[in-house]
């Protein structure tokens, strides 16, 4: 493909790096990335996404824009509130950069939708915040062989790693069965800075673009953890575990899980 | 006018840097090893800037040369230093 003037413009200071050139560029541009949650770490994610030239941009989400969103997702603005997050989403995307064919899903991940929603995209962003869902994207990204780039947040807390197909650990080694309903504070009760998504959205933006070039050394076997508060990185190494119930030597899980709801602290 | 024999020239006169470079090296990419390429530009700086990126990134500068008035010439050899 040729780039026109205007893509050679916008995406001149790709095109100058050594490791991304007009190659990069057009492979960025031929690429496609699903990004599951459009909340706070969806949004600087997206962003960053959506500029950098990724072609088709996934993105699934039920909910729509509450006014306590907007203390860290910044792609939904004040008149955006009431409105579907993907709506609000895409029209942001389009804002800037009209390259991208933003595709949304009105809708909740679970296990009978997200095998035939994730199958046509080459990279998954994990940018949700309950176990379930996390457990169900990790799952389902190990059937069909989707690498799998993961953030959280909590409070001043964020991590974030990225777990590929075929070699290293899944979610699964790291956590394998999710925690007893109430135990976590969970997403509506727990508060977070409101800067914290931004950087953790913007790492997995990174690790989706370096997977997607084939540069770089990727965060797989690595838990990348960052404490806002006292302006900490550290990291955490993850091995594959044998005995993972999904990737593990003797695997028990074959088929996708729906956990339910473990969101019931006040309850 | 260069002693080298060019397989492909790229008029880029009226572009300013990096657009230069830019459009040199998206020249050079659709290239093979050891081809010749040829950028015409009339922007001054850009006869220091554009070679210093090409050498940078792998390729030899074999020549630059004021042709006229307005115009200079730079001489690049695709991956002539890898």
């Amino acid at each position: 493909m040729d780039f026109s003037e205007e893509q050679i413009k916008r995406y001149a200071r790709h095109i100058i790096l050594p490791e991304v050139g007009g190659e990069g560029q057009i492979k960025l541009l031929s690429s496609k990335v699903l990004l599951i949650g459009a909340g706070g770490l969806g949004a600087p994610c997206g962003y960053y996404l959506g500029a950098a030239g990724i072609g088709t941009l996934g993105i699934v989400d039920y909910d729509t824009v509450d006014l306590s969103n907007l203390q860290r997702q910044i792609w939904h603005g004040t008149a955006d509130v009431g409105r579907y997050k993907v709506d609000s989403a895409k029209d942001s995307i389009e804002r800037i950069n009209p390259d991208v064919n933003v595709v949304t899903y009105k809708e909740g991940i679970n296990a009978a939708n997200i095998k035939d929603i994730i199958k046509d995209y080459d990279v998954v962003i994990d940018a949700t915040d309950n176990f379930p869902t996390r457990y169900l994207i990790n799952d389902a990204c190990r059937f069909m062989k989707k690498p799998l780039v993961y953030g959280s947040i909590f409070r001043f807390d964020g991590q974030a790693t990225v777990f590929l197909p075929e070699e290293g650990p899944c979610y699964r080694c790291l956590f394998p069965t999710p925690p007893p309903a109430g135990l976590v504070p969970s997403c509506q009760e727990a508060g977070v800075l409101g800067v914290l998504p931004g950087v953790i959205g913007a790492i997995q933006a990174n690790e989706a673009i370096k997977i997607i070039l084939g540069i770089g050394t990727t965060l797989s076997g690595r838990l990348l953890i960052y404490d806002a508060l006292d302006m900490k990185f550290t990291e955490m190494k993850l091995r594959q575990d044998k005995t993972c119930p999904l990737c593990g030597e003797n695997p028990t899980i074959f088929e996708l899980i729906e956990y339910g709801d473990l969101c019931e602290f006040k309850n | 006018m260069s002693e080298y024999k060019e397989n492909s020239e790229l008029n880029i006169k009226g572009e300013i840097c990096p657009f230069t470079f830019v459009k040199s090296k998206l020249a050079l990419e659709k290239m093979k090893k050891g081809e010749i390429l040829r950028v015409i530009v009339d922007y001054e700086p850009a006869i220091r800037n554009v070679p210093r990126s090409m050498e940078e990134q792998g390729h030899k500068v074999l020549s630059i040369n004021k042709i006229n008035n307005t115009d200079y010439e730079i001489i690049v050899e695709k991956d002539g230093k890898k």
